[in-house]
């Protein structure tokens, strides 16, 4: 047996999986509830509501610049919880292990997993260990559960928006996407674009603080700004403005995009919160975003009508209008 | 100079839209062709359309090389998808193009080996990885695109790569011009000729088509400030009863073109008769293999039987390649076929002209 590569062993429920999950899963997540080493984990919330996720990670390649599959899993997770107000609490991590998998790959993406939840203030609780064939799964996947508890006085949904209400976001667009793109066809530009993936809830936590009667949070993951704009425009059933001026885009993202024929407002970001706040608020929400360390480029990009609702337009940079549709399909590379 | 902000300056664009506005045309239509599919997206993304006076009408045409591609290729590709250990590679809106019965993201759904490369040169390494399959790729594109493939071409050759082959579909843009302009179905005032294909076959391509048939040619870059001087330039012409190829875009096209790689393409290929979506066979407007490279020739190196091919009936992407009908005219636009349901090719391509239409327009 390689100690190098991970075998089917260690996914059969015996001694071999009991070695990794002490050596490896619970040495890295060190916390009181998974060192009991039970079915479940037990355990009291106090009173009010709970706000509860799931996703599941397979993102290709793995390692990328500014993360990896680990800490990614940690910050979506968190970021779910995060958009509805609540404070995240715990995780679970089900981890699904190709046969062949480098231990060292493993490790790292492990302990990056356990200092993002380090940071974010939350602990991975509990976790499964399956390991599949070789071919079967891509390296690794991660399927998580997170809670959280929601305070009272705080609804946060995508209905909330209301005409006059204007969009906020906490930085620069397509950062995420772009940097797994380039990162897994190997297309290399002058720099190696960073992925934006972070933990938000402590920046929720303050934008809350100073206006709780913030009316949608949301991250805009898959699909982009753009997607995630729709879904609130169809949703709340108002319709949305974009400002293409005021959309903080970094320069080695847009020629990337540019290079590649991609538009920034359909990249993927993950570490990155829109926020739709009456008017009357997001003076004072901006304020303390830009005082954070993941929200020092915050800005207004745009507002909420009520002509045409559901969906979402963009003022362009010459003065002319186009309709921002949901991405449909995957946005690929241009030919010629 | 970075390229990009200052193509955008929103004054700039303000002063060349009020020259617009302020022009006395002396006809009630202006028709511009623009040909090429990026410079569809482009305007729309612009939002270019509505700050146009009404006398300007800008008319797509067959530049989108996805949507040109024929019913029966589509068909050939799916065919060796199909052939035992085949992996097909293509660029990507290929996939999901329908063909007779079927398309090559189907197939793959089915268990065909189908990838998307972003490169020429992707597909050959992944030939180079898989010794005991054939790897097929599918040479899409104008100009533009053909100096790569025929780069890969002459590197495998150079590597003594035997299990990789090309099925040729590319097309050439003058020809197509032609053939649009000897129809005389649709009326063309002007062109707004594709920045990308003139780098390679450089401004002076255009001369024949302004010389035998009269009609001004003027090169455009896409960012906005290019494509409202472009349409400045035509108008000019236009109005001052001139017909010149002028080049707008002469930061990266010259009159000459980049002879090194029409030199490349010229190495591997040769002009052949080549079947268009919606316009039929055009007489040396595609690419073949010369006979020293057959070798590579996906048609040579597999038998490929006769395929009955059938088109959708309902679909207009001919009449919309040609520029006779925009794709709001067509009766399945929006209703029946739209892009995570596309009939024919050019609602399929994120820059085809009905893709364009049902994305960025209401």
């Amino acid at each position: 047996m390689d100690p190098g590569l991970i075998q089917l062993d260690q996914g059969s429920g015996g001694r071999a999986m009991h070695e990794l999950i002490d050596s490896l899963f619970v040495s890295a997540f060190k916390n009181p509830l998974l060192e009991e080493r039970n079915d479940s984990a037990v355990f009291e919330i106090r009173g009010g509501r709970l706000a509860m996720t799931t996703d599941s990670y397979v993102v290709d390649p793995i390692f990328f610049p500014g993360g990896n599959i680990g800490s990614l899993a940690v910050h979506g997770t968190v970021n779910d919880l995060a958009m509805r107000g609540a404070t995240p609490l715990y995780i679970t991590a089900g981890f699904i292990l190709e046969e062949g998998l480098a231990y060292g790959d493993l490790e790292k993406v492990v302990l990056s997993m356990a200092e993002a939840a380090r940071e974010a203030g939350v602990q991975v609780i509990a976790g499964d260990t399956k390991v599949v064939p070789r071919g079967k799964a891509d390296k690794v996947f991660i399927n998580t559960c997170g809670i959280g508890t929601v305070p009272e006085g705080i609804d946060i949904r995508g209905q909330n928006a209301r005409p006059g209400d204007l969009v906020l976001i906490n930085g620069t667009i397509g950062d995420h996407g772009m940097a797994v793109l380039c990162k897994r066809e190997g297309l290399a530009f002058e720099n190696e674009i960073q992925s934006d993936a972070a933990s938000l809830n402590g920046l929720v936590g303050l934008m809350l603080d100073a206006f709780p009667g913030i009316h949608v949070l949301r991250d805009p993951t898959r699909g982009g700004v753009a997607t995630t704009l729709n879904e609130i425009a169809e949703q709340s059933g108002v319709g949305i403005r974009l400002f293409e001026e005021a959309l903080p885009i970094r320069e080695d993202v847009l020629g990337a995009c540019e290079v590649l024929g991609l538009d920034p407002l359909y990249v993927a970001n993950e570490g990155k919160v829109l926020a739709v706040i009456p008017a009357d608020g997001a003076d004072a929400v901006l304020e303390v975003m830009r005082r954070h360390p993941l929200g020092q480029a915050s800005c207004r990009i745009g507002e909420i009508v009520s002509d045409n609702p559901g969906r979402v337009f963009l003022r362009t940079q010459i003065g002319g209008h186009r309709l921002v549709d949901m991405l449909r399909g995957e946005q690929l590379p241009r030919i010629c | 100079m970075k390229y990009l902000d200052e193509y955008r300056d929103p004054q700039l664009a303000k002063s060349l839209i009020e020259r617009l506005q302020r022009t006395a045309f002396s006809r009630e239509e202006v028709r511009l062709m623009e040909i090429c599919g990026t410079h569809t997206v482009a305007i729309f993304r612009s939002g270019l359309r509505q700050l146009l006076p009404p006398q300007i009408k800008l008319i797509s045409g067959p530049g989108c090389p996805v949507c040109v591609t024929a019913n029966e290729d589509i068909d050939k590709a799916i065919w060796l998808a199909r052939q035992p250990g085949v992996i097909m590679t293509t660029f990507g809106d290929l996939v999901r193009v329908p063909g007779s019965s079927s398309s090559l993201h189907i197939e793959r759904s089915k268990g065909a080996d189908v990838r998307i490369v972003y490169a020429t040169l992707d597909a050959l390494q992944i030939a180079r990885e898989n010794p005991g399959r054939e790897v097929v790729f599918i040479g899409i594109g104008f100009e533009t695109t053909a100096p790569t493939i025929a780069a890969a071409i002459q590197q495998a050759s150079e590597l003594g790569v035997n299990n990789f082959s090309v099925l040729s579909v590319h097309k050439l843009l003058p020809p197509v011009m032609r053939a649009l302009l000897e129809a005389r179905e649709v009326n063309v005032d002007g062109f707004i000729c594709p920045g990308h294909v003139s780098i390679v076959i450089g401004a002076g391509a255009y001369r024949e088509i302004v010389e035998n048939y009269k009609v001004p040619c003027v090169i455009t870059g896409f960012e906005p400030l290019d494509i409202l001087q472009g349409i400045c330039l035509l108008i000019d012409q236009i109005e001052g009863g001139r017909a010149e190829v002028e080049n707008q875009y002469r930061r990266a096209v010259s009159w000459e073109g980049n002879s090194a790689a029409r030199k490349l393409i010229d190495r591997i290929f040769e002009p052949a008769d080549c079947t268009w979506r919606g316009i039929g066979v055009i007489p040396k407007s595609g690419l073949g293999f010369r006979q020293e490279w057959k070798k590579f020739d996906a048609a040579e190196r597999f038998s490929m039987p006769e395929i009955a091919v059938k088109e959708h009936p309902g679909c207009k992407c001919g009449e919309v390649l040609r520029g006779v009908m925009s794709p709001p005219e067509c009766g399945l636009f929006r209703k029946v076929c739209s892009p995570q349901d596309p009939k024919g090719p050019c609602m399929v391509s994120a820059e085809g002209t009905c893709g364009a239409y049902f994305r960025y327009s209401e």
